[in-house]
């Protein structure tokens, strides 16, 4: 049987569009920062991290906002600061508060049970006190925060409705973690060792498997490099390796595919400049070796990648919303 | 040999059934009736009888429970944050008799072809005023009265396409109608999701019962939308025009967008380019051809009302008079659901139809009449007094429950402004068994059906039954500590 035509094909409303973005966004944020948080505190704790908690604010450019209202650099402040401060955009209790708004103004949008567990999820968020996570409980804490958003991922690939809806989806979760996985490799190669004797001693090591786990690629690494465990090569596997779902280039990848469906699938050709503008990108990326890359300067090249991905934020953005 | 399994038996209470020691008083109540009940709400009583109270108390921490997870809820804001609030739910239904409701039934239909012929008649010819059957001044002077409107022949004759009527039951058990609600009446959606919670949570109490389905509402007001857009349109864009997030009643927006399958907007997602109406997607504008708005009149376009409207839509107001729009409501609807222009409803109805009404009025008296003024003055002790263009029971006066310093206080502003209020005899409206602290116990209910209008008349089967959660009170209002039941309207 044929399906009903659509009367008003393409009738996404462009501040739909723009919510579905952002709430994939935090959402991925919010995970994203769990994981920080979770193997930052394992740094700290093993001492093998140059300076403690204060990566963290380096990875987020955040020092001068926080240096504003914590004098020390604690565990306690940095809890404060990262999960609980209503004054800090890029907390885990504000980055909820903004996935909640959005999804407030997608409801009749999205899937019920999507719903449901963003507010379930998000109200928990916003309900937590200081006395609620001591730093025994700050691991716990972060686990159930990424399981919450993992079940939020699965619930989504599992109930929302396959439209244009869906792909700006796709597309605001991929320039997220592209754009985290990006960071985590620039705290562990500037900000935790910044020296270059430290290369490959023990705590070399564990640093780079710490930032493996944290992207959950330590196995998957293991299992494709056995004998390996030097910066170009986990920097490589997360930047470049197209299997592994948190890499730079999967996330492109992702991107890349999500814009070529709305553009012939949906037939918004608005899509057709950015997808130019992603394949430059994904040529960028796999016509260099890490070695290269990391010759030339891998900070900057980082940096770069994180510009260009907001570039493409923003020109999403101008072709369907910001009109 | 012992006594003691006597001794233990006597010190156990016999188990406490839940109708036991259920008293309504001097009230009508919906469940144990005047002893008359029929055969269903016998059958009720005795499964209700049978259950236990404790697990009963269960099932309702649980719903209210399950109602916060799903969001069907409304927001209140402080300063510094936004708490998300339940209409509190009670698992005890409101039950109607087939025969009551074809009764409200017709009774709501010719109400509501009231309204809109009223309506129609004071933007047009206006006999009902020089027939002398409603004074001029209550009409035309009339805040919610839009000059705008004059002339304007809105589809199908309608005006008011979606109504909420507010029902009560006296003591006698007889229904009088307590208000029209023609704005932007609110509430249907607890109806729906009352139903879905009581399917889910008290599946046993309704097993086998033919009770009218109300899951249509949904289809019905996509399909009155449809049928008032202008004409000669084949796939008219219908789009519900929402305030936004921060309003109270944001979850019924969206519930009513997505039980009608089109966008929830806001004002910012439309525009007017030409007097017609688009809406802003991802591919470019989108015409819209009928808007179900939920925002006031005085807030639908800045350029026709207030100009410092940040909700509505610029130029709105032409593409609507131009006809390439239709609003629903229509605009100026507020000036039949007037509490003083209320108590004119019955005359109208025998004036423009030649029948008697169906559902009567309250008996109410206009304060702006010198003869009602002094009766209401002198009664004040035992009237209501309510101003005409307030809802959600704001600066009303019980007088019964007020103190001698609150009516002191309300008779000066009364005779401030007299035009501004009406009064009414307090009715002690109708009861039903309500779980209080795990026991049932008689609170008062009042109804609200709504009645959805295009070239004719549905009326949602049953409607939100809000209760009064504290012991005596007559005020069922959300904001004022009210909760609502699910209203089972029985197929036969």
């Amino acid at each position: 049987m044929m399906p009903l035509m659509d009367p008003m094909p393409n009738m996404l409303l462009s501040r739909y569009a723009e919510s579905m973005v952002w709430l994939a966004r935090y959402m991925e944020r919010i995970e994203n920062l769990a994981r920080l948080i979770e193997v930052t505190e394992v740094f700290v704790r093993l001492r093998s991290a140059t300076n403690g908690w204060q990566c963290i604010i380096d990875i987020n450019c955040d020092d001068e906002v926080f240096r504003s209202q914590y004098d020390r650099v604690t565990a306690e402040t940095i809890i404060r600061f990262y999960v609980l401060n209503r004054d800090n955009p890029n907390s885990i209790w504000c980055l909820a508060s903004a996935a909640r708004e959005n999804a407030r103004a997608l409801r009749p949008l999205i899937s019920t049970e999507m719903w449901t567990q963003l507010n379930v999820f998000t109200n928990f968020i916003l309900s937590l006190r200081a006395d609620d996570i001591p730093l025994a409980r700050l691991s716990q804490l972060c686990t159930r925060i990424k399981q919450d958003c993992q079940t939020h991922t699965g619930v989504t690939e599992g109930t929302l409705y396959r439209d244009q809806a869906w792909l700006f989806y796709a597309i605001g979760k991929q320039i997220e973690r592209g754009d985290q996985t990006t960071r985590l490799i620039d705290i562990k190669y500037h900000a935790l060792l910044p020296t270059a004797e430290g290369i490959g001693s023990e705590t070399d090591l564990s640093q780079w498997t710490a930032v493996l786990r944290s992207a959950a690629g330590y196995h998957a690494f293991r299992r494709l490099m056995p004998t390996r465990m030097d910066p170009a090569g986990v920097a490589g596997f997360l930047l470049m390796n197209e299997a592994f779902p948190r890499s730079l280039a999967t996330a492109l990848r992702h991107i890349h595919h999500a814009l070529g469906l709305l553009r012939t699938d949906h037939g918004l050709r608005r899509a057709a400049p950015i997808i130019e503008r992603v394949e430059h990108l994904r040529a960028l990326l796999s016509g260099q070796t890490m070695e290269e890359i990391i010759i030339r300067g891998l900070h900057e090249f980082l940096d770069g990648m994180q510009g260009e991905l907001a570039t493409v934020q923003s020109l999403v953005a101008d072709a369907f919303w910001r009109t | 040999m012992t006594s003691d399994s006597g001794q233990t038996q006597q010190q156990t209470a016999p188990p406490q059934r839940l109708l036991d020691g259920y008293d309504a008083g001097q009230t009508f109540c919906e469940f144990t009736r005047r002893g008359d009940a029929p055969p269903v709400i016998e059958m009720l009583r005795e499964r209700l009888s049978n259950m236990d109270p404790a697990r009963l108390a269960e099932r309702a921490r649980i719903a209210e429970a399950e109602l916060f997870n799903l969001g069907i809820t409304f927001t209140v804001y402080t300063e510094r944050d936004a708490i998300d609030r339940i209409l509190p739910f009670d698992l005890i239904p409101r039950v109607i008799t087939a025969a009551e409701w074809t009764h409200l039934e017709r009774g709501l239909r010719q109400r509501v072809n009231a309204l809109n012929r009223f309506l129609w008649d004071i933007y047009h010819e206006q006999r009902v005023i020089t027939d002398g059957i409603i004074p001029a001044s209550l009409v035309l002077d009339n805040p919610n009265f839009r000059p705008e409107m004059r002339w304007f022949d809105p589809p199908c004759g309608t005006y008011v396409h979606i109504c909420g009527t507010d029902i009560i039951r006296d003591q006698s058990g007889k229904f009088v109608v307590l208000e029209d609600n023609a704005r932007t009446p609110s509430g249907v959606s607890y109806v729906i999701e009352n139903r879905h919670m009581m399917r889910r949570c008290m599946p046993d109490l309704g097993a086998e019962l033919d009770i009218q389905p109300v899951d249509e509402y949904g289809l019905r007001l996509q399909q009155t939308l449809a049928s008032v857009a202008p004409p000669g349109i084949d796939h008219p864009g219908i789009v519900l025009l929402s305030p936004g997030t921060y309003n109270s009643a944001y979850f019924e927006h969206v519930f009513l967008a997505r039980e009608m399958g089109v966008p929830l907007v806001e004002g910012r997602d439309l525009f007017v380019d030409d007097d017609r109406v688009f809406m802003r997607t991802i591919s470019g504008p989108r015409p819209v051809h009928a808007i179900y708005r939920r925002i006031d009149d005085a807030f639908l376009d800045p350029e026709a009302f207030h100009p410092d409207s940040l909700l509505g839509v610029p130029g709105l107001m032409r593409a609507y008079k131009a006809g390439n729009v239709t609003l629903a409501n229509a605009i100026g609807t507020g000036v039949a659901d007037d509490k003083a222009v209320y108590a004119y409803l019955p005359r109208m109805i025998r004036y423009y139809f030649a029948e008697e009404p169906i559902l009567d009025n309250v008996e109410t008296r206009i304060c702006a009449e010198p003869e009602d003024l002094q009766y209401t003055l002198d009664h004040l002790a035992e009237l209501v007094v309510k101003p005409v263009g307030e809802s959600g029971g704001y600066g009303m006066i019980i007088g019964p429950h007020a103190t001698q310093a609150e009516l002191d206080a309300f008779r000066i502003k009364l005779k401030d402004d007299p035009d501004n209020y009406i009064s009414q005899p307090v009715i002690q409206l109708s009861t039903a068994p309500t779980l209080i602290d795990g026991r049932l116990e008689p609170r008062h209910v009042d109804l609200r059906p709504f009645t959805l209008t295009g070239s004719e008349s549905w009326v949602l089967p049953g409607g939100l039954s809000r209760v009064a959660l504290r012991r005596g009170s007559l005020v069922v209002n959300s904001s004022q500590g009210g909760g609502s039941k699910d209203t089972w309207v029985l197929a036969s």
